[in-house]
């Protein structure tokens, strides 16, 4: 899944969708997903990083990774498949 | 080489920026912006307390001009003195009620030398709140169902088909949200009673409210599209705040209104974005928005192509301006002297 190419964030987690006029304030965690979204990262490479730094395990992570899918979906920040 | 803009003198009305503010001072301010202090602004005005009046670094001089409903003889009169004590080089209504006469008159102005850039008859009544369903069915267009209201037992029709909540709009402005028969029937009545009938009652649609700022070039196409999301609306329907959005969809609808009209002049479209996409025109209205500033913001300034196409010199259209650009609007007590209002009042300029 990929972040829609002209959606703008912000190191502080402000992101900002310029064909909706959609704005939203994410958390520091948000802010570093969206950014390693944003730099091409693939989502095995994110994943990874977040196992490696944090203090979590694979199934909480691929649930919260589930989560995070949705609201992204939900925000309609993310290329649409096809 | 001189520059042919510097210091020509424009007459602008709409200068009512109040709570449901007219484009005037914006216009002034996207005017200024581009032909600095040289240029020249006489404010039209039609009431003595209109704020335009008294912010005289903005208006040079402000003259009343007579109400719409005087006819264009009375208005053709005021403007031919107002041009001998200004030279007039053009001339920017900005009320919808008023353009039916700056058209009419648009040739005789032209003739004095004071140029316009105006849509024609025919293309403003396309447009007109009570031909735009018929408008949109020819062109494939997405409007919301409406009745036009004669008398308010026109109403029980309208709302056996739209049900509850529906829009109760003025001929010419206002619109009010219902949500029973009771507010339908004193909305109906105090929108008869403000802009006549018909009034028309408006299918509701639920959505994202976007607004187009456009300029038209008189053949089908147009000069500048500027999209704007509104994110903060008051009580009476306006943006109080709103940022630039960029979406293909609205610059091809922009587009296709143009084509379809060969709308000639600035215009503003309203439109609902409904959870499905779909782009319902609500209004088009025939001049510049009250926000037209932010097209300034954003990289195109529409009141500055218009006066360049009003004298006849081509303007290249715009293909790229700055989305997120964010307008707040905001009150400010300005002071003026009561001999000011009474030179206004008693000698219709100032």
């Amino acid at each position: 899944m990929k972040i829609k190419s002209n959606i703008a964030t912000s190191e502080n987690g402000f992101i900002f969708n310029p064909a909706t006029g959609d704005s939203f304030s994410g958390n520091a965690m948000a802010a570093t997903l969206l950014l390693a979204m944003k730099s091409g990262k693939t989502e095995a490479e994110i994943k990874k990083n977040i196992l490696a730094l944090y203090d979590v395990n694979t199934n909480q992570l691929e649930r919260d990774w589930e989560d995070w899918m949705i609201q992204l979906k939900e925000a309609n920040l993310l290329e649409t498949e096809g | 080489m001189a520059n042919q803009y510097a210091n020509l003198c424009i007459a602008v009305t709409g200068l009512n920026a109040n709570d449901n503010p007219g484009p005037g001072m914006a216009v002034i301010r996207s005017l200024k912006e581009s032909f600095g202090d040289g240029l020249r602004i006489i404010g039209l005005s039609y009431e003595s307390l209109e704020p335009g009046i008294y912010l005289r670094h903005h208006v040079n001089k402000t003259y009343l001009i007579p109400y719409p409903t005087e006819g264009t003889a009375a208005l053709l009169e005021r403007l031919a003195y107002i041009h001998q004590q200004e030279n007039l080089d053009l001339i920017i209504p900005n009320f919808d009620s008023e353009l039916f006469n700056f058209i009419k008159i648009a040739s005789q102005l032209k003739q004095m030398g004071i140029a316009s850039y105006l849509p024609s008859h025919q293309q403003l009544a396309l447009r007109d709140k009570v031909n735009l369903k018929d408008f949109g069915d020819q062109h494939g267009l997405y409007v919301p169902a409406d009745h036009k209201l004669y008398h308010a037992d026109d109403l029980k029709k309208a709302a056996d088909e739209f049900n509850f909540p529906m829009v109760i709009k003025g001929k010419f402005y206002e619109a009010y949200v219902v949500y029973s028969i009771d507010q339908a029937i004193k909305a109906f009545h105090q929108l008869n009673a403000a802009w006549g009938v018909p009034v028309i009652a408006q299918q509701y649609i639920k959505g994202t409210e976007i607004n187009i700022a456009a300029l038209g070039n008189g053949t089908g196409g147009n000069t500048s599209i500027v999209a704007m999301r509104k994110l903060y609306i008051t009580d009476k329907g306006k943006a109080w705040a709103g940022v630039t959005i960029k979406d293909d969809k609205l610059i091809t609808l922009a587009n296709n209104f143009a084509k379809a009209t060969n709308w000639k002049g600035g215009y503003e479209m309203e439109i609902m974005n409904d959870a499905e996409g779909h782009l319902y025109i609500l209004e088009v209205n025939p001049r510049f928005p009250a926000w037209v500033y932010l097209t300034v913001a954003a990289g195109q300034n529409q009141p500055e192509a218009l006066v360049k196409m009003a004298l006849g010199n081509p303007v290249e259209p715009y293909d790229d301006y700055q989305a997120g650009k964010l307008f707040v609007r905001y009150s400010w007590d300005h002071i003026a002297d009561i001999s000011d209002f009474q030179q206004i009042s008693v000698f219709g300029e100032l």
